[in-house]
Formats: structure tokens, C-alpha cells, sequence
């Protein structure tokens, strides 16, 4: 065996340069930094000819998208138009792929139905766990495949870093690092993906901050859902060119609430648990550059789009099987969603919500793209998830549980502040390394979502404003 | 007299650097600053066969790809994109210590023809590792749109390793960067990389200090970049000469 290792004389050595570098005070580090600088220049001065009647496009551009008037309507407008080409193209894929799928379900049954299966195994496996997997990607599959691709392109053409910029003293302002701004935006497409990227954050405090605020930003399990209620609510369920632009609108509100409260509790944070001072760092404005249109449009489509379906789909399989089992099972004469429900019901009126719509988030925890049909559900009590091919259908339903504007607007806030998803916590376990910060990360969302929520809808009963 | 440390193997900490295993002739290493177009000439050489996992031990994303060019059969890996290699950063250590000890058979660093200046930094960094280097400048249609002309061959000879100008969006200068690959590989070619000289009394610790390394590393590893690492206080760089050191001495206990 060999002996505890000593590396032959290396700790000697080690010694010996640390004794060195410590009769030159700090000025190694200088010395060194600033030859390699030195020489870089004299290289490239021999080398490099510039011929100076270039115009400097990038600098002209930079200075309106990066302007202090100019630069947020700016992001305004782009966040909204990339939201309305998201959502006016989304719907014609969407209903075909519903379409297919839910003809493969009706095959399905007859096969089952034919083979003499039991009633319940076919209830689990089609009507739980296929029609979940339906649902999830039929509504999800076209959004992101739009979504992502375009929010790619924007990101090769050197848009983002703009952003960034934008944004950088904002979030300075409050104590976080500017590069929440990117992690931020990585946010909305998907928390978890959110979380990694704040890695690119090197102080660990302004990190923290980061993670455990990304969740602030709609993902895409729940644009979704943000868009579909809003179309119904806002733009009156029509689908026009009107009721595209309002519910484009109101989604965009969406985000703008989401924003603040994302600086709001990085200020809260940096002032109370994560004490400290902002770390400074060098934002480098990439020149544009022309996308490259087909393997930006490829690699989304595999990196992006195929990751985050493969999760949803991995995490809805299960997830539909367990709804349609609670909603099965009778104990007397409510099924066991009925009977929570029923007991979350005055939590869920006091804050503008009903005992469903909880059940519905609490069960939602796997993946936030199954809200709603847990709901749907839960509301038919029919013991299945409904596709509602027709959004008509889903706001009679709505309705006609006695749904207004202001449960409406308190759903879309809930969803949007409240804990992060199953897998958005598991990353961040395994970001942070730490229990504390895990729970932390759910439970200041969630007293969040309940506190606004609550205050909106005292406000509004109060004086009787809706 | 146990194993000596050659005939354990070029590359005997290569396993340890990825995240996956890798066959193949030749594994090249890719560096370069951020928004170079790294990533557009990675995928260019690699195409769609690629790997990504993480560094070892490190929250740092790691890319790997494969291609094939002159019947030889090419592991490309892609470092994170860095401004330095002084450690100041997991991703700088990260590539800072797969140039070093897993020896990969050449290092292209990708570099933005439109501002060389700040590029040539990393570049001489890089020269100061590993000899076996190419240097590829890349977005030379940029430059070229922006009115920048860069003497190539001076650059090269002042280098002292291959130049390759490169537009890797049309796939410009691929085929020679590839054929170039091969031959610094297969040291073919002949490389008289540049490098910095400092200040006199700095210069002579330099000596001294890769002299004593000297019984402990071998000819491969670059003895006085080391020495001035441990010199400028760095001791990221300990962790990598322990973890060769530990595999060397495993290895001579198995043989003896």
C-alpha cells in the first residue's frame, strides 16, 4: 500500500511559491494580468488594419434599444408581439393535434372495451393517465414550438444581453445581480431551466436571490393556462384579432406583475435573509448578427421544446392516473377530490377562489400544466379529464360555477405567484444543496399568492367594485 | 521500478475531464472567448452527434461531439466559453485544467476576427499551456463586412502556431480547419508557439520553481505554466496536480 500521499515535495514547492508571491505583495497577479495585456496589444496592432469609414450600425442601434425612453416600451412591445404570434398561432395546431389525439383515445377505448378489459383498469390507463398525456400535449406542444424558436432567434440575433442591460439597473437597484434579468427570462420557459441558468451568477447570496425568485415569471406549464383564461375572461371568448390583442394584453400584465414582484422580494431578500451589497460585473453588448434561421429552429425544437415536453409528459402520465383514481373513488356519497374540496372550500373563498381551484394547485405540484384539468375535473365530477375543444364550453362551465372576473383574475395571480412546481423544487435542492432554501423557495410564493389574493378580493367585496 | 508515467498513457486523466466515455483517434479541445461563434463552429464540425452532461464535480455544462475527417475518427470538446484562463471562475478553471492535464491531442481557440485585440488574450493563455494549438479566426465575414483586415500569416508566424480564417455560418475555412486538426494531432506539423516573457527577477522564481517540479510531472505537462500559477497564489491548479499525481501512483503500485 502506499503511504498517506505527499506528492514527492509538492507542499514544499507550494510553500515556496506562496513565500514568493508573498514578498511581491498583491503584484503578481497585476504583473502578469497586465503583460498578457500588453502583449495581446502590440499583436494585434501589427496585424489588425481597420479602415475607418465604417458606419457603426450596432453603436446607432444600441443607443435607441438600450435608451431610457425607448428601451422598456420597447421590450413591452416585442414581449407583446412575440405573445400574440404565440397565441394567434397556436390555436390551429392545437385543436388538430387535440383532434388526433383524442381519436387515438377513442380507439383506444373500443380496443379496451373490445379485449373485455375492467372497467377500471380502462379508467385508470385511458381516461387517467392517456387522457392527461393528451391534454398536456396538445395544449403545450404548439405554444412551445413557437414560443421557444422565436425567443432562440431573439437570443442569436443579440437581443437578450439588450435586455439584460435594460434591466440590469433595476435589479441593482434592489440589491440582486443584473444577470437575473437572463436567468429571469430563461424563466419563462421553464422555472427549473430558470433556476440552472442562475449558475451564471458567481456570488453566491445574489444566486440565492435569483433561484428563489425565478418562479415570479409565468413558465410555459402555465402560459397556457394564463392565456386561456384571459381569453376567456378578457377578450369575452371570442377568437378574433381583438380578442387575440386583449388577451395578448393581459397576459402581458401578467408578466408585468410578475416582474415586480420579482423585485420586490429581491429587495425584501437582499434587506432581511440574504444581507448584502450588489456585485458589479461586465456586460458584454454582443454585436447583431443575422440568425441563423434552420438550426436555431432545430435546436429549439430538440433542446428546448422535446426536454420540456419529455418532463411534462413524464411527470402528467402519472399525475392523470392518480386525478382520475381520487375521482373515483366514493366515500359515501363525494369521491375523495369532493370531499377535500370540500374542505379547502372556505380557505379557497376567502382568498376570491373555491375549494377546487386549491385542490386543483395543491395536485398540480408534479407539473403546473395540469391545473387545469384537474380542475375541469374536478367541476364535472364526471371522474375524467374533459378536453375542451371548444373554449365556449369551458367558460359555460366556468360560469356556471359561479366564476367572475375577479376569480378569474385571482386564478391568473395564483398561478402566477404561487410555489413552483415539483421539479422546479427538486432543482433547486439540487442547486442550492440545501432543505432551508427549498422550502423557503415554496413557501414565500405561496404567502405571497395567498396575501394578494386575499387583500383583492377584501378589497374588492368591500366596496363592492366587481 | 514501477510504471513510468508514459507508459501509462497519453491522456491518462482524460476519463476523469468528461462526462462520458469517448473512442476515437484524436480528442481536440475548443476554446474561445464568448460570442466568438465557438458554439456555431462546434456544431459545424460535430453536426447533430453530440453529448452534453456536466463537467465532473463542476455545475458547468460540458459538450462534447463526434465527426470523422481524413479516416480518422474526432472527439471534440467543448469548453466554456471564457475571457481568461485565471481561474476566476469554475468555467475558466474548468477549461484552464482539461488544457492542461488531459492533455488533448490539439486546442483550437476560436477567436472574433472583429476584435482581435481582446482574443488575443485568452490565445497567448492558451500558448502558455499547450504548444499543440490552432488558432481559428473566426467571423472573418464580419470583419470583413466592418472593413477589419488581419494579416494572417503575420499573425501566424508572430504565434507561432497555425491561423485558420474561418466563417463558420457558410462554412467557410472548416475543411482546412479540420485538415489542420489533423496534422497538429498527428504533430505533423511543427509548432513554435510564442511565449511571454516576463520581468527578470519574476522570470528566474519561474525557473526555479519548474525545476523542482520537474522530478514530479512529466515533459507533457507544462512544468513552468504551473509554476506561475502557484506563484500568482493559484491553487485551483493543486487540485489537478494532485488528482495526476494520485493516478501516477496507483498506477506504479499496481505494476510493482
Amino acid at each position: 500500500m502506499t503511504q498517506p500521499v505527499e506528492y514527492g515535495g509538492l507542499n514544499q514547492i507550494v510553500k515556496k511559491a506562496a513565500e514568493y508571491g508573498r514578498t511581491q505583495g498583491e503584484g503578481v497577479r497585476d504583473q502578469i494580468v497586465s503583460h498578457i495585456y500588453g502583449e495581446a496589444e502590440k499583436l494585434a496592432a501589427t496585424v489588425v488594419t481597420c479602415s475607418n469609414e465604417r458606419t457603426d450600425w450596432d453603436r446607432k442601434i444600441d443607443n435607441i434599444i438600450t435608451s431610457r425612453f425607448f428601451g422598456y416600451p420597447l421590450m413591452l412591445a416585442l414581449l407583446g408581439a412575440v405573445f400574440w404570434v404565440t397565441i394567434s398561432g397556436a390555436n390551429v395546431p392545437s385543436e388538430m393535434l387535440a383532434n388526433l389525439l383524442f381519436g387515438i383515445e377513442d380507439w383506444l377505448s373500443s380496443l379496451f372495451i373490445g379485449a373485455g378489459a375492467p372497467g377500471w383498469l380502462h379508467g385508470v390507463v385511458v381516461l387517467g393517465t392517456y387522457r392527461g398525456l393528451a391534454w398536456v400535449v396538445s395544449v403545450m406542444l404548439p405554444p412551445m414550438a413557437i414560443f421557444f424558436p422565436i425567443f432562440t432567434l431573439l437570443e442569436d440575433l443579440g437581443y437578450l444581453p439588450r435586455v439584460a442591460f435594460n434591466l440590469d439597473h433595476a435589479f441593482k437597484r434592489v440589491g440582486a445581480h443584473g444577470k437575473q434579468a437572463l436567468t429571469m427570462s430563461m424563466g419563462f420557459g421553464c422555472n427549473a431551466a430558470g433556476v440552472i441558468a442562475a449558475r451564471i451568477i458567481d456570488s453566491p447570496r445574489e444566486r440565492l436571490i435569483a433561484i428563489l425568485t425565478n418562479n415570479f415569471v409565468p413558465c410555459n406549464g402555465r402560459f397556457p393556462a394564463l392565456i386561456a383564461i384571459s381569453i376567456i375572461f378578457v377578450a369575452g371568448g371570442v377568437f378574433s384579432a381583438y380578442g387575440t390583442l386583449a388577451a395578448s394584453a393581459m397576459v402581458v400584465a401578467m408578466i408585468l406583475v410578475g416582474i415586480s414582484v420579482t423585485l420586490a422580494v429581491s429587495w425584501l431578500l437582499s434587506k432581511t435573509l440574504l444581507k448584502g451589497e450588489p456585485s458589479s460585473f461586465t456586460l458584454e453588448l454582443p454585436p447583431y448578427r443575422k440568425p441563423q434561421i434552420i438550426p436555431v429552429i432545430v435546436r429549439s425544437l430538440f433542446d428546448r421544446t422535446a426536454f420540456v415536453l419529455a418532463r411534462a409528459v413524464a411527470v402528467a402520465a402519472p399525475a392523470g392516473a392518480l386525478t382520475w383514481i381520487f375521482a373515483n373513488i366514493y366515500i359515501g356519497d363525494l369521491s375523495i377530490i369532493g370531499h377535500v374540496a370540500g374542505w379547502l372550500e372556505p380557505f379557497g373563498r376567502a382568498i376570491g377562489l373555491d375549494g377546487i381551484i386549491i385542490l386543483a394547485f395543491i395536485l398540480g405540484l408534479p407539473a403546473n400544466e395540469i391545473v387545469v384539468p384537474i380542475m375541469i375535473m374536478g367541476y364535472l365530477s364526471a371522474g375524467s379529464m374533459l378536453e375542451f375543444d371548444s373554449l365556449l364550453a369551458f367558460r359555460e362551465l366556468l360560469l356556471s360555477q359561479n366564476w367572475t372576473l375577479l376569480t378569474a383574475l385571482n386564478f391568473m395571480l395564483f398561478s402566477l405567484l404561487h410555489f413552483p412546481c415539483g421539479t422546479t423544487l427538486l432543482t433547486i435542492h439540487k442547486e442550492t444543496g440545501s432543505l432551508k432554501w427549498t422550502v423557503l423557495a415554496a413557501v414565500i410564493p405561496t404567502i405571497i399568492a395567498i396575501l394578494v389574493c386575499f387583500s383583492i378580493t377584501q378589497g374588492v367585496r368591500l366596496f363592492n367594485l366587481l | 521500478m514501477g510504471l513510468t508515467y508514459q507508459s501509462s498513457g497519453k491522456g491518462a486523466l482524460r476519463e476523469d475531464y468528461l462526462s462520458c466515455n469517448v473512442k476515437g483517434d484524436y480528442v481536440i479541445a475548443l476554446a474561445g472567448n464568448p460570442n466568438t461563434g465557438k458554439s456555431t463552429v462546434f456544431n459545424a464540425l460535430t453536426g447533430l452527434k453530440q453529448h452534453t452532461g456536466n463537467w465532473p464535480g463542476k455545475t458547468v455544462v460540458q459538450a462534447l461531439g463526434n465527426y470523422k475527417h481524413g479516416q480518422k475518427q474526432i472527439t471534440l470538446v467543448d469548453l466554456p466559453g471564457t475571457y481568461s484562463l485565471l481561474a476566476n471562475s469554475p468555467e475558466e478553471q474548468v477549461a484552464r485544467d482539461f488544457i492542461c492535464f488531459a492533455e488533448p491531442d490539439a486546442t483550437v481557440v476560436v477567436v472574433d476576427a472583429t476584435c482581435l485585440e481582446r482574443n488575443l488574450n485568452l490565445v497567448l493563455q492558451v500558448l502558455e499551456i499547450t504548444s499543440r494549438s490552432i488558432v481559428c479566426l473566426n467571423l472573418m465575414d464580419e470583419a470583413r463586412r466592418k472593413k477589419i483586415s488581419i494579416d494572417v500569416p503575420a499573425l501566424a508566424n508572430k504565434l507561432g502556431v497555425p491561423v485558420i480564417p474561418t466563417a463558420a455560418r457558410n462554412g467557410e475555412g472548416l475543411t482546412l480547419l479540420k485538415d489542420t486538426i489533423n496534422l497538429v494531432a498527428a504533430g505533423t506539423i511543427e509548432l513554435n508557439p510564442r511565449r511571454l516573457v516576463y520581468d527578470a527577477k519574476l522570470e528566474a522564481a519561474i525557473l526555479e520553481l519548474a525545476g523542482e517540479l520537474e522530478p514530479l510531472l512529466p515533459p507533457q505537462i507544462n512544468r513552468r505554466w504551473i509554476a506561475l500559477r502557484l506563484i500568482d497564489g493559484d491553487y485551483t491548479v493543486i487540485d489537478g496536480i494532485s488528482k495526476f499525481l494520485e493516478k501516477k501512483l496507483i498506477k506504479e503500485d499496481f505494476a510493482s
